[in-house]
């Protein structure tokens, strides 16, 4: 398949470096600024060279990356909340050329799930988000081969930064405010954390998850999401519930058409509790039990893999 | 999960101890002796039976058939069983408070609590590393009747709102996801 990839982070950098080695090739690749366009593929190691040293990929507007020849649109902008733009003007532009799209940004899925339903149904291409949800972790793929029908309840732990500052709370005894600063020297969390913190990006997963299961139409958004953050969590709290054999995750819980992200105490040994930024997701299936998936959430080689993953899925366009 | 008799419950024992030195340990050797696994042990100090004993309230864990043992060997042992069995209290659920708990009146707080459900307080734990004007954490576990678990956390959140206290609750009404 031939790739144009919107986004030149950590995720849609990945995706372009890794393309080939999954037999695809790159014939678009853009950040904000400027874009490298060549219908025949572009020289991706000279398009990070230039990144580098003149701060554009290419010569090319960022437009012509959407208007250029590819079968595959891999969204990889930064996740934008509201209207979700640009994001969701790339999935709109991508369907109505009748092209098929990949995201590893979550706007549109988390705050416009309806309507990137309706534009997919009006157009030959299909709109895969893997990347979304669980970073390389197969989470929608895996609900998709059970059937969302015979899923009754989601949950896990589905942001590394706010997972590494709760483990290391708990196994030092340290506060909050403590752990956060050298989860940022270790670059386990950003300089601006906010998101990962107080909840929303888990709740963005969470909203996803929902919009996948939702059987009767129902969309959901980050509004309808019930958030609660741990940034106000006392390191006292960590040391009683060790004292009990527990400990306090940050989880997303999907069930019975609500979404609730929050810190909630766990069994210490229960696979709900992985350490580090390490995510994990539970389903509870009707037939199966519980199945758990764990693995890593974030990261660009790895959420890339997601994507790639996605474009191995897609079928030929005609 | 299958219903044979080798799986382990919870069960509460309320007992009437005489106000003697020893009285407590004498009640609960024979839950040990006959396999039972002691969990919590709630004493009402101050509190009185109408036949002025101590009430004391026992959380244990056993299969059913080593339960009724331990019944029977607490009564052999002299000891005054007023309520036995798994239909009083069949859940434990614990949660943890943060926040100015000291302040708010703590014992207020766990009074509305019990008040408005069918729960009781069967441990109390309190951290207040900075001293009591700041915040400090409590992890309480409750007992509360088999299906009940939902309502005695809807209650705590209210209490907690009202007191601007922070609830960590349990995944799952029983906490054991």
């Amino acid at each position: 398949m031939r790739l144009a990839v919107l986004g030149a982070g950590a995720v849609g950098s990945s995706v372009a470096e890794l393309a080939a080695d999954y037999g695809h090739s790159v014939t678009a690749y853009a950040d904000s600024q400027s874009a490298a366009v060549d219908p025949d593929g572009i020289d991706v190691e000279r398009a990070f060279e230039r990144k580098e040293t003149d701060g554009i990929v290419g010569e090319d507007d960022p437009e012509a990356a959407l208007d250029g020849a590819y079968d595959v649109l891999v969204e990889a902008t930064p996740t934008t909340l509201g209207d979700a733009q640009p994001g969701f003007g790339h999935v709109e532009a991508a369907l109505q050329r009748d092209r098929h799209v990949v995201l590893a940004n979550k706007g549109p899925v988390a705050e416009r799930y309806a309507d990137v339903r309706e534009l997919e149904r009006e157009s030959a291409g299909t709109v895969l988000f893997e990347a979304t949800v669980g970073g390389a972790m197969p989470v929608l793929s895996t609900i998709d081969d059970f059937d969302a029908e015979h899923i009754t309840a989601v949950r896990g732990v589905l942001n590394g930064t706010a997972n590494f500052i709760l483990s290391r709370m708990g196994a030092e005894g340290l506060g909050y405010e403590h752990v956060l600063a050298e989860a940022q020297d270790l670059g386990v969390a950003e300089a601006d954390p906010t998101f990962d913190v107080d909840g929303t990006d888990a709740a963005l997963k969470g909203v996803i998850v929902a919009n996948v299961l939702s059987d009767d139409g129902t969309e959901y958004t980050l509004a309808d999401a019930d958030v609660e953050g741990i940034q106000d969590i006392e390191g006292s709290a960590l040391e009683l519930a060790a004292e009990d054999g527990r400990t306090v995750r940050l989880i997303a819980e999907v069930v019975g058409g609500e979404v609730r992200v929050g810190p909630r105490l766990v069994p210490e040994h229960a696979p709900l509790a992985p350490t580090g930024t390490r995510n994990i997701v539970q389903l509870e299936t009707e037939h199966a039990g519980r199945l758990n998936i764990s693995g890593r959430g974030a990261g660009g080689p790895e959420t890339a893999s997601a994507v790639l993953a996605d474009v191995g899925r897609l079928p030929e366009l005609q | 999960m299958s219903d044979s008799t080798d799986e382990v419950r919870s069960y509460t024992v309320r007992l009437e101890l005489v106000d003697e030195p020893g009285a407590l340990l004498d009640a609960l050797e024979p839950i040990a002796s006959n396999g039972g696994n002691l969990l919590s042990i709630f004493h009402e100090r101050g509190n009185l039976t109408p036949r002025g004993h101590i009430p004391v309230e026992v959380d244990l864990e056993a299969t059913p058939e080593r339960f009724e043992g331990i019944v029977e060997a607490l009564r052999g042992a002299g000891i005054n069983v007023i309520q036995a069995g798994a239909e009083r209290y069949s859940e434990a659920m614990t949660v943890v408070l943060t926040g100015h708990l000291i302040n708010t009146d703590l014992s207020d707080t766990l009074s509305r609590i019990q008040e408005a459900t069918n729960a009781t307080v069967t441990d109390l734990s309190l951290s207040a590393p900075e001293g009591t004007e700041d915040a400090s954490s409590a992890r309480i576990r409750f007992a509360t009747e088999q299906d009940a678990a939902q309502g005695v956390i809807d209650t705590v959140r209210e209490v907690a709102a009202d007191k601007e206290l922070r609830v960590i609750e349990p995944l799952g009404p029983g906490g054991d996801l």
